[in-house]
Protein backbone atom coordinates (compact mmCIF):
# COMPACT_ATOMS: atom_id res chain seq x y z
CA UNK A 1 0.00 0.00 0.00
CA UNK A 2 2.78 2.43 0.91
CA UNK A 3 4.68 1.36 -2.14
CA UNK A 4 1.67 2.10 -4.34
CA UNK A 5 1.43 5.61 -2.88
CA UNK A 6 5.08 6.05 -3.68
CA UNK A 7 4.69 5.08 -7.33
CA UNK A 8 1.41 6.87 -7.93
CA UNK A 9 2.97 10.27 -8.78
CA UNK A 10 5.39 8.56 -11.16
CA UNK A 11 2.52 6.76 -12.91
CA UNK A 12 0.53 9.98 -13.08
CA UNK A 13 3.48 11.78 -14.58
CA UNK A 14 4.04 9.04 -17.16
CA UNK A 15 0.36 9.15 -18.11
CA UNK A 16 0.35 12.90 -18.64
CA UNK A 17 3.69 12.77 -20.45
CA UNK A 18 2.32 10.06 -22.72
CA UNK A 19 -0.67 12.19 -23.70
CA UNK A 20 1.53 15.20 -24.35
CA UNK A 21 3.95 13.10 -26.39
CA UNK A 22 1.15 11.89 -28.65
CA UNK A 23 -0.06 15.48 -28.91
CA UNK A 24 3.26 16.50 -30.43
CA UNK A 25 2.40 14.54 -33.56
CA UNK A 26 -1.22 15.56 -33.87
CA UNK A 27 -2.03 18.20 -36.46
CA UNK A 28 -4.12 20.92 -34.77
CA UNK A 29 -5.23 22.15 -38.18
CA UNK A 30 -6.92 18.84 -38.91
CA UNK A 31 -10.35 19.10 -37.37
CA UNK A 32 -12.82 16.25 -37.22
CA UNK A 33 -15.80 16.70 -39.50
CA UNK A 34 -19.22 17.00 -37.89
CA UNK A 35 -20.72 15.47 -41.03
CA UNK A 36 -19.19 12.00 -40.97
CA UNK A 37 -21.98 9.43 -41.40
CA UNK A 38 -24.43 12.25 -42.13
CA UNK A 39 -26.28 12.66 -45.41
CA UNK A 40 -24.88 15.29 -47.77
CA UNK A 41 -26.44 18.73 -47.34
CA UNK A 42 -29.21 19.89 -49.67
CA UNK A 43 -27.76 22.04 -52.41
CA UNK A 44 -27.84 22.72 -56.13
CA UNK A 45 -24.92 24.47 -57.80
CA UNK A 46 -24.67 25.72 -61.38
CA UNK A 47 -22.00 24.37 -63.72
CA UNK A 48 -18.66 26.15 -63.96
CA UNK A 49 -18.99 28.68 -66.76
CA UNK A 50 -16.29 28.57 -69.43
CA UNK A 51 -15.15 25.05 -68.62
CA UNK A 52 -13.57 23.25 -71.56
CA UNK A 53 -12.98 19.80 -70.05
CA UNK A 54 -15.39 17.37 -68.48
CA UNK A 55 -17.05 16.05 -71.63
CA UNK A 56 -20.74 15.24 -71.12
CA UNK A 57 -20.68 16.55 -67.53
CA UNK A 58 -19.58 20.03 -68.60
CA UNK A 59 -22.95 21.77 -68.45
CA UNK A 60 -24.43 19.76 -65.60
CA UNK A 61 -23.57 21.50 -62.35
CA UNK A 62 -23.71 19.57 -59.11
CA UNK A 63 -26.57 18.95 -56.71
CA UNK A 64 -27.62 16.70 -53.85
CA UNK A 65 -29.35 14.33 -56.28
CA UNK A 66 -26.02 13.66 -58.04
CA UNK A 67 -24.49 12.55 -54.74
CA UNK A 68 -27.40 10.38 -53.59
CA UNK A 69 -27.31 8.08 -56.61
CA UNK A 70 -24.72 6.40 -58.79
CA UNK A 71 -22.61 4.51 -56.27
CA UNK A 72 -19.64 5.79 -54.29
CA UNK A 73 -17.96 8.99 -55.38
CA UNK A 74 -15.33 11.51 -54.34
CA UNK A 75 -16.03 15.23 -53.95
CA UNK A 76 -13.13 17.65 -53.97
CA UNK A 77 -13.46 21.29 -52.90
CA UNK A 78 -10.97 23.42 -54.82
CA UNK A 79 -10.21 26.94 -56.01
CA UNK A 80 -7.81 28.47 -58.48
CA UNK A 81 -6.56 30.91 -55.83
CA UNK A 82 -5.61 28.08 -53.52
CA UNK A 83 -1.95 27.14 -53.76
CA UNK A 84 -2.21 23.76 -51.96
CA UNK A 85 -4.86 22.80 -54.55
CA UNK A 86 -2.21 23.18 -57.21
CA UNK A 87 0.13 20.93 -55.23
CA UNK A 88 -2.65 18.40 -54.78
CA UNK A 89 -3.76 18.42 -58.40
CA UNK A 90 -1.52 15.67 -59.84
CA UNK A 91 -2.54 13.35 -57.01
CA UNK A 92 -6.21 14.09 -57.55
CA UNK A 93 -5.78 13.51 -61.28
CA UNK A 94 -4.18 10.13 -60.67
CA UNK A 95 -6.92 9.26 -58.21
CA UNK A 96 -9.61 10.12 -60.77
CA UNK A 97 -7.92 7.84 -63.31
CA UNK A 98 -7.39 4.87 -61.02
CA UNK A 99 -10.10 4.92 -58.32
CA UNK A 100 -12.89 3.77 -60.63
CA UNK A 101 -15.38 6.27 -59.19
CA UNK A 102 -16.32 9.76 -60.36
CA UNK A 103 -14.50 12.69 -58.77
CA UNK A 104 -16.82 15.69 -58.57
CA UNK A 105 -15.61 19.20 -57.90
CA UNK A 106 -16.98 22.10 -55.86
CA UNK A 107 -15.31 25.27 -57.05
CA UNK A 108 -15.19 27.28 -53.82
CA UNK A 109 -15.44 31.10 -53.84
CA UNK A 110 -13.75 31.43 -57.18
CA UNK A 111 -14.07 33.50 -60.33
CA UNK A 112 -15.41 31.01 -62.94
CA UNK A 113 -13.13 32.29 -65.69
CA UNK A 114 -10.07 31.89 -63.44
CA UNK A 115 -11.13 28.38 -62.43
CA UNK A 116 -11.78 27.40 -66.07
CA UNK A 117 -8.33 28.64 -67.08
CA UNK A 118 -6.74 26.88 -64.09
CA UNK A 119 -8.30 23.58 -65.18
CA UNK A 120 -7.38 24.15 -68.83
CA UNK A 121 -3.75 24.71 -67.77
CA UNK A 122 -3.40 21.90 -65.22
CA UNK A 123 -5.81 19.33 -66.63
CA UNK A 124 -9.40 18.65 -65.67
CA UNK A 125 -9.89 15.41 -63.71
CA UNK A 126 -13.43 16.23 -62.55
CA UNK A 127 -16.72 14.72 -63.60
CA UNK A 128 -19.36 17.32 -62.65
CA UNK A 129 -18.29 20.66 -61.17
CA UNK A 130 -20.54 22.93 -59.14
CA UNK A 131 -19.64 26.60 -58.90
CA UNK A 132 -20.01 27.77 -55.28
CA UNK A 133 -19.33 31.47 -55.73
CA UNK A 134 -20.46 32.74 -52.32
CA UNK A 135 -19.13 29.72 -50.40
CA UNK A 136 -22.49 28.89 -48.83
CA UNK A 137 -22.45 25.27 -49.95
CA UNK A 138 -18.90 25.07 -48.63
CA UNK A 139 -20.21 26.11 -45.21
CA UNK A 140 -22.98 23.50 -45.46
CA UNK A 141 -20.24 20.92 -46.00
CA UNK A 142 -18.32 22.24 -42.99
CA UNK A 143 -15.45 23.39 -45.19
CA UNK A 144 -12.96 25.57 -43.32
CA UNK A 145 -10.15 25.63 -45.82
CA UNK A 146 -9.46 24.38 -49.28
CA UNK A 147 -8.69 21.87 -50.57
CA UNK A 148 -10.95 19.38 -48.83
CA UNK A 149 -11.87 15.94 -50.08
CA UNK A 150 -14.97 13.92 -49.22
CA UNK A 151 -15.82 10.27 -49.84
CA UNK A 152 -19.57 9.78 -50.28
CA UNK A 153 -21.32 6.45 -50.60
CA UNK A 154 -24.11 5.50 -53.01
CA UNK A 155 -26.82 6.64 -50.60
CA UNK A 156 -25.37 10.11 -50.28
CA UNK A 157 -23.84 9.57 -46.83
CA UNK A 158 -20.51 11.26 -46.14
CA UNK A 159 -18.03 8.53 -45.14
CA UNK A 160 -14.75 10.37 -44.97
CA UNK A 161 -13.34 13.86 -45.11
CA UNK A 162 -9.75 15.01 -45.49
CA UNK A 163 -9.02 18.71 -44.97
CA UNK A 164 -5.91 19.96 -46.72
CA UNK A 165 -3.98 18.80 -49.76
CA UNK A 166 -4.02 15.05 -50.39
CA UNK A 167 -0.71 13.28 -50.32
CA UNK A 168 0.05 9.81 -51.77
CA UNK A 169 0.29 8.47 -48.17
CA UNK A 170 -3.10 9.86 -47.16
CA UNK A 171 -4.68 8.46 -50.32
CA UNK A 172 -3.22 5.03 -49.70
CA UNK A 173 -3.67 4.85 -45.94
CA UNK A 174 -7.00 6.60 -45.46
CA UNK A 175 -8.88 7.61 -48.57
CA UNK A 176 -8.78 4.38 -50.55
CA UNK A 177 -9.86 2.20 -47.58
CA UNK A 178 -12.71 4.65 -46.91
CA UNK A 179 -13.65 4.46 -50.58
CA UNK A 180 -13.69 0.66 -50.48
CA UNK A 181 -16.02 0.77 -47.47
CA UNK A 182 -18.23 3.28 -49.25
CA UNK A 183 -18.41 1.02 -52.32
CA UNK A 184 -19.51 -1.88 -50.13
CA UNK A 185 -22.16 0.28 -48.49
CA UNK A 186 -23.71 0.63 -51.96
CA UNK B 1 12.17 60.51 -3.94
CA UNK B 2 8.79 61.58 -2.58
CA UNK B 3 7.33 61.27 -6.07
CA UNK B 4 8.07 57.58 -6.29
CA UNK B 5 4.77 56.35 -4.78
CA UNK B 6 2.81 58.62 -7.14
CA UNK B 7 4.79 57.35 -10.10
CA UNK B 8 4.15 53.76 -9.05
CA UNK B 9 0.43 54.41 -8.63
CA UNK B 10 0.25 55.92 -12.11
CA UNK B 11 2.11 52.97 -13.59
CA UNK B 12 -0.18 50.46 -11.90
CA UNK B 13 -3.26 52.42 -12.96
CA UNK B 14 -2.00 52.46 -16.54
CA UNK B 15 -1.57 48.72 -16.39
CA UNK B 16 -5.24 48.18 -15.65
CA UNK B 17 -6.69 51.06 -17.64
CA UNK B 18 -8.52 50.04 -20.80
CA UNK B 19 -6.13 51.19 -23.48
CA UNK B 20 -5.87 50.52 -27.17
CA UNK B 21 -3.95 47.32 -26.46
CA UNK B 22 -6.63 45.74 -24.28
CA UNK B 23 -9.64 46.91 -26.31
CA UNK B 24 -11.37 44.11 -28.22
CA UNK B 25 -10.00 43.89 -31.73
CA UNK B 26 -13.24 43.92 -33.72
CA UNK B 27 -12.85 42.59 -37.20
CA UNK B 28 -16.50 43.23 -37.96
CA UNK B 29 -16.60 45.43 -41.05
CA UNK B 30 -19.05 48.35 -41.44
CA UNK B 31 -20.78 46.71 -44.39
CA UNK B 32 -21.60 43.64 -42.28
CA UNK B 33 -23.36 45.52 -39.48
CA UNK B 34 -27.11 45.16 -39.32
CA UNK B 35 -29.37 48.23 -39.30
CA UNK B 36 -31.35 46.84 -36.35
CA UNK B 37 -29.19 47.51 -33.26
CA UNK B 38 -30.90 44.77 -31.23
CA UNK B 39 -30.16 42.11 -33.85
CA UNK B 40 -26.63 43.44 -34.26
CA UNK B 41 -26.08 43.19 -30.50
CA UNK B 42 -27.25 39.56 -30.58
CA UNK B 43 -24.95 38.90 -33.54
CA UNK B 44 -22.03 40.36 -31.55
CA UNK B 45 -22.81 38.11 -28.60
CA UNK B 46 -22.96 35.07 -30.88
CA UNK B 47 -19.78 36.15 -32.63
CA UNK B 48 -17.95 35.88 -29.32
CA UNK B 49 -19.30 32.37 -28.71
CA UNK B 50 -18.12 30.99 -32.04
CA UNK B 51 -14.60 30.11 -33.03
CA UNK B 52 -12.95 31.07 -36.29
CA UNK B 53 -11.93 27.73 -37.79
CA UNK B 54 -9.05 29.20 -39.74
CA UNK B 55 -7.26 31.10 -36.96
CA UNK B 56 -8.57 28.73 -34.29
CA UNK B 57 -7.80 30.83 -31.23
CA UNK B 58 -9.81 33.82 -32.35
CA UNK B 59 -13.53 34.27 -32.15
CA UNK B 60 -15.55 35.03 -35.27
CA UNK B 61 -15.73 38.70 -34.31
CA UNK B 62 -11.97 38.95 -33.81
CA UNK B 63 -10.91 37.23 -36.99
CA UNK B 64 -10.14 38.79 -40.32
CA UNK B 65 -10.26 35.46 -42.12
CA UNK B 66 -12.54 35.16 -45.14
CA UNK B 67 -14.45 32.27 -43.66
CA UNK B 68 -15.04 34.21 -40.43
CA UNK B 69 -16.58 37.02 -42.45
CA UNK B 70 -18.81 34.55 -44.30
CA UNK B 71 -19.93 33.02 -41.02
CA UNK B 72 -20.60 36.46 -39.50
CA UNK B 73 -22.79 37.25 -42.47
CA UNK B 74 -24.50 33.87 -42.10
CA UNK B 75 -25.20 34.51 -38.39
CA UNK B 76 -26.79 37.85 -39.28
CA UNK B 77 -28.81 36.29 -42.07
CA UNK B 78 -30.19 33.64 -39.71
CA UNK B 79 -31.03 36.27 -37.09
CA UNK B 80 -32.87 38.34 -39.68
CA UNK B 81 -34.77 35.23 -40.72
CA UNK B 82 -36.06 35.02 -37.14
CA UNK B 83 -33.84 32.33 -35.62
CA UNK B 84 -33.28 32.35 -31.87
CA UNK B 85 -29.69 32.60 -30.62
CA UNK B 86 -29.69 28.89 -29.83
CA UNK B 87 -30.97 28.02 -33.30
CA UNK B 88 -28.14 29.98 -34.88
CA UNK B 89 -25.58 28.21 -32.70
CA UNK B 90 -27.15 24.83 -33.54
CA UNK B 91 -27.08 25.67 -37.25
CA UNK B 92 -23.34 26.30 -37.21
CA UNK B 93 -22.64 23.50 -34.73
CA UNK B 94 -24.33 21.01 -37.08
CA UNK B 95 -21.84 21.92 -39.80
CA UNK B 96 -18.62 22.43 -37.88
CA UNK B 97 -18.98 20.30 -34.76
CA UNK B 98 -17.98 21.03 -31.16
CA UNK B 99 -14.79 22.77 -32.19
CA UNK B 100 -16.67 25.81 -33.45
CA UNK B 101 -18.11 26.50 -29.99
CA UNK B 102 -15.69 28.44 -27.79
CA UNK B 103 -17.63 27.14 -24.79
CA UNK B 104 -17.68 23.36 -25.20
CA UNK B 105 -20.92 21.52 -24.33
CA UNK B 106 -21.09 19.54 -21.08
CA UNK B 107 -21.38 15.80 -21.62
CA UNK B 108 -19.45 12.65 -20.64
CA UNK B 109 -16.92 13.11 -23.43
CA UNK B 110 -15.99 16.58 -22.18
CA UNK B 111 -16.02 15.96 -18.44
CA UNK B 112 -12.25 15.68 -18.33
CA UNK B 113 -12.05 19.06 -20.03
CA UNK B 114 -14.46 20.72 -17.63
CA UNK B 115 -13.49 19.08 -14.35
CA UNK B 116 -9.87 18.08 -15.05
CA UNK B 117 -8.22 21.22 -13.65
CA UNK B 118 -10.38 21.19 -10.49
CA UNK B 119 -9.67 17.46 -10.05
CA UNK B 120 -5.92 18.05 -10.32
CA UNK B 121 -6.06 20.82 -7.69
CA UNK B 122 -8.20 18.69 -5.35
CA UNK B 123 -5.96 15.64 -5.74
CA UNK B 124 -2.83 17.72 -5.22
CA UNK B 125 -4.35 19.45 -2.19
CA UNK B 126 -5.41 16.12 -0.69
CA UNK B 127 -1.90 14.79 -1.28
CA UNK B 128 -0.32 17.76 0.51
CA UNK B 129 -2.72 17.51 3.47
CA UNK B 130 -2.09 13.78 3.78
CA UNK B 131 1.65 14.24 3.57
CA UNK B 132 1.82 16.81 6.35
CA UNK B 133 -0.67 15.01 8.57
CA UNK B 134 1.21 11.76 8.38
CA UNK B 135 4.51 13.48 9.07
CA UNK B 136 3.08 15.33 12.06
CA UNK B 137 1.32 12.26 13.50
CA UNK B 138 4.02 9.65 13.29
CA UNK B 139 7.08 11.79 14.03
CA UNK B 140 8.85 10.35 17.11
CA UNK B 141 9.00 12.49 20.18
CA UNK B 142 12.50 12.78 21.62
CA UNK B 143 13.07 10.55 24.68
CA UNK B 144 12.71 12.35 28.03
CA UNK B 145 15.92 13.52 29.64
CA UNK B 146 17.74 11.08 31.87
CA UNK B 147 18.66 11.92 35.49
CA UNK B 148 22.28 12.67 34.55
CA UNK B 149 21.23 14.92 31.67
CA UNK B 150 18.91 16.87 33.86
CA UNK B 151 21.74 17.45 36.34
CA UNK B 152 24.01 18.70 33.63
CA UNK B 153 21.37 20.99 32.24
CA UNK B 154 20.73 22.46 35.67
CA UNK B 155 24.44 23.11 36.13
CA UNK B 156 24.69 24.83 32.80
CA UNK B 157 21.71 27.01 33.61
CA UNK B 158 23.19 27.80 36.98
CA UNK B 159 20.24 26.47 38.92
CA UNK B 160 21.40 24.84 42.17
CA UNK B 161 18.23 22.99 42.91
CA UNK B 162 17.01 20.83 40.07
CA UNK B 163 13.44 19.75 40.64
Amino acid sequence: MRRLAFFLPVLLFLGVAGYLLVGLWLDPQRLPSALIDQPVPEFALPALAGRTGGGADRERGLSTADLKTGGAKIVNVFASWCLPCRAEHPILTELAETAGVPVHGINYKDVPAAAAKWLADLGDPFAAIGSDRDGRVGIDFGVYGVPETFVIDGNGVIRYRYPGPLTPEVVKRELLPALRAAKEAG
Amino acid sequence: MRRLPILLAVLIAALFAPGPASAPAWAVQPDEILVDPVLEQRARTLGKELRCLVCQNQSLDDSNADLARDLRLLVRERLKAGDSDQEVLDYIHARYGDFVLLRPPMRPGTWLLWFGPAAVILLGGAGIVLFFRRRGGTAERPAPLSEAERGRLARVLGDEDPS
